[in-house]
């Protein structure tokens, strides 16, 4: 029995008791209204692990993502990201720079009433690929593209 | 009490090209103050946007969303004086909504 393993499992069933708490009506306000912060997935120090937590698996390179983000960001602090998504029924869009302290940046659930479209900016502590991850009809799509980082801005 | 947001929801065509500016210091919890004190994790936490009352972005966010957070996002199906609100909650669960009413774009 693998410790990385017992530990995940501990941290997806924590999150699953968060979630069925909010079902039955146990937890009041914002995170009945909106789904719970998923810890388990923001607090994952490594890719792999925060991409389990996100329930993203089979992911599928696509082309169909575009990641628009400077090549060579001087400022680690601020680094503008946009992501868009061309597949049809893009459920969510996920922004991770995998060599962060805590790869995910954001998470964001979209209905019907938004175009497969977010723009925010992130911090980078260093040079790294910034991976983008969008849920469309159940299957997870990926794309990524690399930031160089002069100055990095986790400090 | 924390400052407004600044909200742009501009028409171009039937989408409404929505920009936010909120003001929150986004700390990490692991930048250290000039007495060499680690500041404490303090961020955004969650967005919710909403056109004319139905959510249409739900967002989680971790500290790694750099200060003053920008959100941009085009809602579909937008008409000129279409309500946008957007809610924050960060994770001392203090929270700030504010709403614009969407302008035709030029």
């Amino acid at each position: 029995m693998n410790d990385f393993r017992r530990r995940f499992l501990k941290l997806t069933a924590g999150a699953g008791a968060l979630t069925a708490a909010a079902a039955a009506g146990l937890v009041t306000g914002r995170q009945a209204f909106a789904a719970p912060w998923n810890k388990a997935a923001f607090e994952s120090k490594a890719m792999a692990d925060a991409m389990k937590s996100l329930g993203a698996a089979n992911l599928i390179e696509s082309k169909d993502i575009v990641i628009t983000a400077p090549d060579i960001a001087e400022n680690g602090a601020v680094v503008p990201v946009a992501v868009t998504s061309k597949i049809p029924n893009t459920q969510s869009i996920a922004i991770l720079a995998e060599k962060n302290p805590f790869p995910l940046a954001a998470a964001f659930d979209i209905s019907g009433g938004v175009d497969g479209y977010v723009s925010t900016r992130v911090k980078m502590g260093q040079t790294s690929n910034v991976r983008a991850v969008v849920k469309a009809d159940g299957k997870f799509y990926t794309a990524v593209k690399e930031v160089k980082v002069t100055i990095g801005g986790c400090g | 009490m924390a400052e407004p947001m600044k909200i742009r929801a501009t028409l171009q065509g039937d989408v409404a090209d929505v920009r936010i500016l909120m003001m929150h210091p986004m700390e990490t919890g692991q930048r250290k103050d000039a007495k060499g004190e680690i500041v404490p994790l303090h961020f955004i936490q969650s967005v919710v946007v909403t056109h004319n009352g139905k959510t249409v972005l739900d967002a989680q966010w971790s500290q790694a969303i750099s200060r003053n957070p920008f959100l941009g996002l085009h809602v579909k199906g937008a008409k000129a004086g279409d309500k946008i609100a957007v809610t924050w909650t960060d994770n001392k669960n203090e929270k700030r909504t504010d709403e614009v009413a969407v302008t035709p774009g030029s």
